[in-house]
């Protein structure tokens, strides 16, 4: 081996020490633990595909599986729908000198705790809550309460629409994540010459057909890095279904956490963990496939 | 048949007004040049024209209709970009077609047009390759072949050639000339570079602080400049101070002096590739009357009253002679011309062309001659005393 190579694997194997015991071992560790059986108290090392199949034939867990992706889904739709807008109005109609200030703007919602944040959602969207009270007051509560099945008076319930509901984990995880959004679009605007855009109007598009077929276009990298970056952590998350979805819209995560810490099944909760890796990745993949596709590289 | 009008135009940029009243004719089927140093507002002109810009004063039309209101995609003119703007996430072939969207054609017809325009700017086979590993030659040539593909009116170019290289870029002034020819369309250029407006024009409008200068064709142009800084800013001037006198009159008149090989150089050029006619020689006119001017450092002279301009009268004014009309004359060669003597300053060989900066008495600032080495023709070395030729004729009266 030469000085020279000693010399870099030196520089090197910190980083890459650190990068195997806080990554490759945790990820092999729960890899093992999928496969192996649940014993009293202890995990068994015997090998076996029951936890995968259990969890995909449990109706339960299932309904877990397909709500995590259905609210990753509609989480990652309506930030990149949004995030897209405000990303082309700060490349396009903000004055250049402007622009960090704006994109400044953008990350100020960082400066408070996540848990925070998401825990003020609650005081909007929660049980009397802005939205629900809103709501009351234009007249949308209309069930009466009752007492043993007779109407009591004028006494409405208020409206609990958003309360603990998957809506509210939505709109709060799509608040969440719209700077990671908002970014990488307006970096991918930002790239585009803008003497293309003139050059399409020159050719006799309008401003439309200019946007669908030259702006949109160029700006597809920034969406799928847009929609990567919102998907993955929101299919895992945790904290916000919590929160705002209270226990009657648990996602996938919080049942990895009820399996291995509440009812002490790891090789169940490691099968999970798995499945839902397995589902971003396969989504990742597919966006990679049509990033590609659209931008034509190799033709 | 005027094709482009524009009238009192002016275009506001907040405080700065980039275009201060432009008045512009250009007719149908004209190579027409906007040339001017940067910053003097010919991309903000072809811009008005293109529809990229509003005016804030005045109004442009083309082809008899006017275009206030009318946006660039509505427009009858289209355009080459600087950077040439091609789509980068297209082929070729969708490039070039990237017009067509709403041709009534079938498919199969306007892939065949697609394949026209490509073979016309000479890049058949072309159209399935990807837009952005072309080379700069290329992408310009994908640029014109999509602009002219829709059979615009006017095809307006943005310093086309800029971003080429010199070989590349000189090939590419004349296939635009032929181009043009071929196919008839009205072509404006604009250009910092002189030379590029000179050779391919049929009009120049030289432009300085958003004002046209003078507009003329190129050969006007460079003989006639009507301002110091036209003449300074078109080829190379010498700028000496002089006197303009009273009407004299002169009864000789000298016999015409066999056409000097000296009097070569870009205006030769223009003549090789066909752009001017070269005027039949003449006979020195016998000038019955003249006006008397007094150059300083090369002397006294007579001129032919046309030669100065009506809003130069009597007294002190600058006048400009070109390099190649002012000649050394070498050991034993005479001639019939005007003589000052002279010192050698400078010396600059070019290979065919040697620069000489010669100093005459009475001026501060060398003079510039520009001599062809013919055969047997020494360059001189500097501090060398040497006589200069010039001719009245070439002296290019401008005003103070």
């Amino acid at each position: 081996m030469s000085d020279e190579a000693r010399r870099g694997l030196f520089l090197v194997s910190p980083p890459f020490l650190y990068a195997i015991l806080l990554l490759a071992v945790p990820v092999v560790t729960i890899i093992l633990y999928s496969f192996w059986t649940d014993g009293y108290l202890e995990v068994v090392p015997d090998l076996t595909l029951e936890n995968y199949t259990e969890s995909l034939t449990d109706p339960l867990i299932r309904q877990l599986l397909v709500r995590s992706v259905g609210v990753a889904m509609a989480v990652t739709a309506a930030t990149v729908l949004l995030a897209f807008p405000i990303a082309y109005y700060i490349s396009f109609h903000v004055r250049p000198e402007r622009k960090s200030l704006w994109l400044f703007l953008i990350t100020i919602p960082f400066w408070t705790s996540y848990l925070i944040r998401v825990a003020l959602w609650k005081v909007i969207l929660g049980y009397n809550g802005v939205a629900n009270s809103v709501l009351d007051l234009l007249g949308f509560s209309q069930e009466p309460v009752l007492f043993f099945g007779a109407v009591v008076g004028q006494v409405f319930e208020p409206v609990t629409w958003f309360n603990l509901s998957i809506p509210a984990i939505v709109i709060t995880l799509s608040h969440a994540y719209a700077p990671f959004a908002i970014l990488p679009i307006f970096v991918a605007l930002e790239k585009i010459d803008r003497s293309l855009g003139e050059a399409s109007r020159d050719l006799g598009d309008g401003p439309l057909m200019t946007f669908w077929r030259v702006t949109l276009p160029l700006a597809v990298p920034g969406v799928v890095a847009a929609v990567l970056i919102v998907f993955i952590p929101t299919i895992g998350d945790y904290v916000t279904p919590a929160v705002v979805g209270g226990d009657k819209n648990p996602m996938i995560a919080n049942f990895v956490y009820i399996s291995f810490l509440k009812l002490d099944n790891y090789p169940q909760g490691a099968a999970l963990a798995m499945l839902s890796m397995l589902a971003v990745t396969l989504i990742a993949l597919v966006f990679l496939w049509l990033n590609r596709r659209w931008l034509r590289v190799g033709r | 048949m005027t094709l482009i009008q524009l009238a009192g135009v002016h275009k506001h940029y907040g405080d700065f007004h980039a275009l201060k009243g432009i008045d512009l004719d250009i007719r149908q089927g004209e190579f027409f040049s906007l040339l001017g140093p940067s910053g003097c507002g010919k991309t903000t002109l072809l811009r008005v024209i293109a529809g990229f810009e509003g005016v804030s004063e005045g109004s442009v039309s083309i082809d008899g209709r006017d275009m206030r209101g009318v946006g660039a995609n509505h427009r009858p003119t289209n355009m080459v970009f600087q950077s040439y703007a091609i789509f980068p996430h297209l082929s070729v072939g969708e490039n070039v077609g990237f017009g067509l969207r709403r041709d009534p054609r079938p498919r199969e017809d306007k892939a065949k047009a697609v394949d026209e325009a490509l073979e016309m700017v000479g890049l058949s086979g072309y159209g399935k390759r990807a837009a952005h590993a072309l080379s700069g030659g290329q992408r310009q040539r994908v640029a014109l072949a999509r602009a002219l593909i829709l059979k615009p009116k006017v095809l307006l170019l943005d310093e086309p050639l800029s971003a080429l290289d010199k070989k590349i870029r000189e090939q590419m002034q004349v296939e635009l000339i032929k181009l043009q020819r071929e196919v008839g369309i009205t072509f404006i250029l604009v250009t910092h570079d002189q030379e590029e407006a000179l050779v391919m024009s049929d009009r120049i409008a030289v432009m300085f602080e958003g004002e046209i200068g003078q507009m003329d064709d190129p050969e006007t142009l460079y003989r006639r400049p009507n301002s110091r800084r036209v003449a300074g800013f078109i080829g190379m001037m010498n700028f000496l101070p002089a006197t303009i006198g009273q009407k004299v009159s002169q009864m000789k008149s000298r016999p015409a002096p066999p056409p000097g090989p000296d009097n070569r150089g870009l205006l030769q050029r223009l003549k090789d590739i066909g752009r001017v006619v070269p005027p039949a020689p003449k006979a020195l006119p016998e000038y019955e009357t003249g006006i008397e001017v007094k150059v300083a450092g090369l002397g006294r002279c007579i001129v032919p009253p046309e030669q100065i301009p009506d809003r130069v009268g009597q007294g002190e004014t600058i006048v400009g002679i070109r390099p190649e009309t002012l000649s050394i004359l070498f050991e034993g060669e005479t001639t019939q011309r005007n003589i000052a003597e002279a010192v050698v300053d400078e010396v600059v060989y070019y290979g065919d062309m040697t620069y000489y900066d010669v100093r005459v008495a009475g001026v501060e600032k060398p003079l510039t001659i520009s001599m062809k080495n013919l055969i047997g023709r020494p360059v001189l070395d500097v501090g060398v005393r040497t006589r200069v030729a010039w001719d009245e004729r070439s002296l290019v009266i401008l005003g103070s």
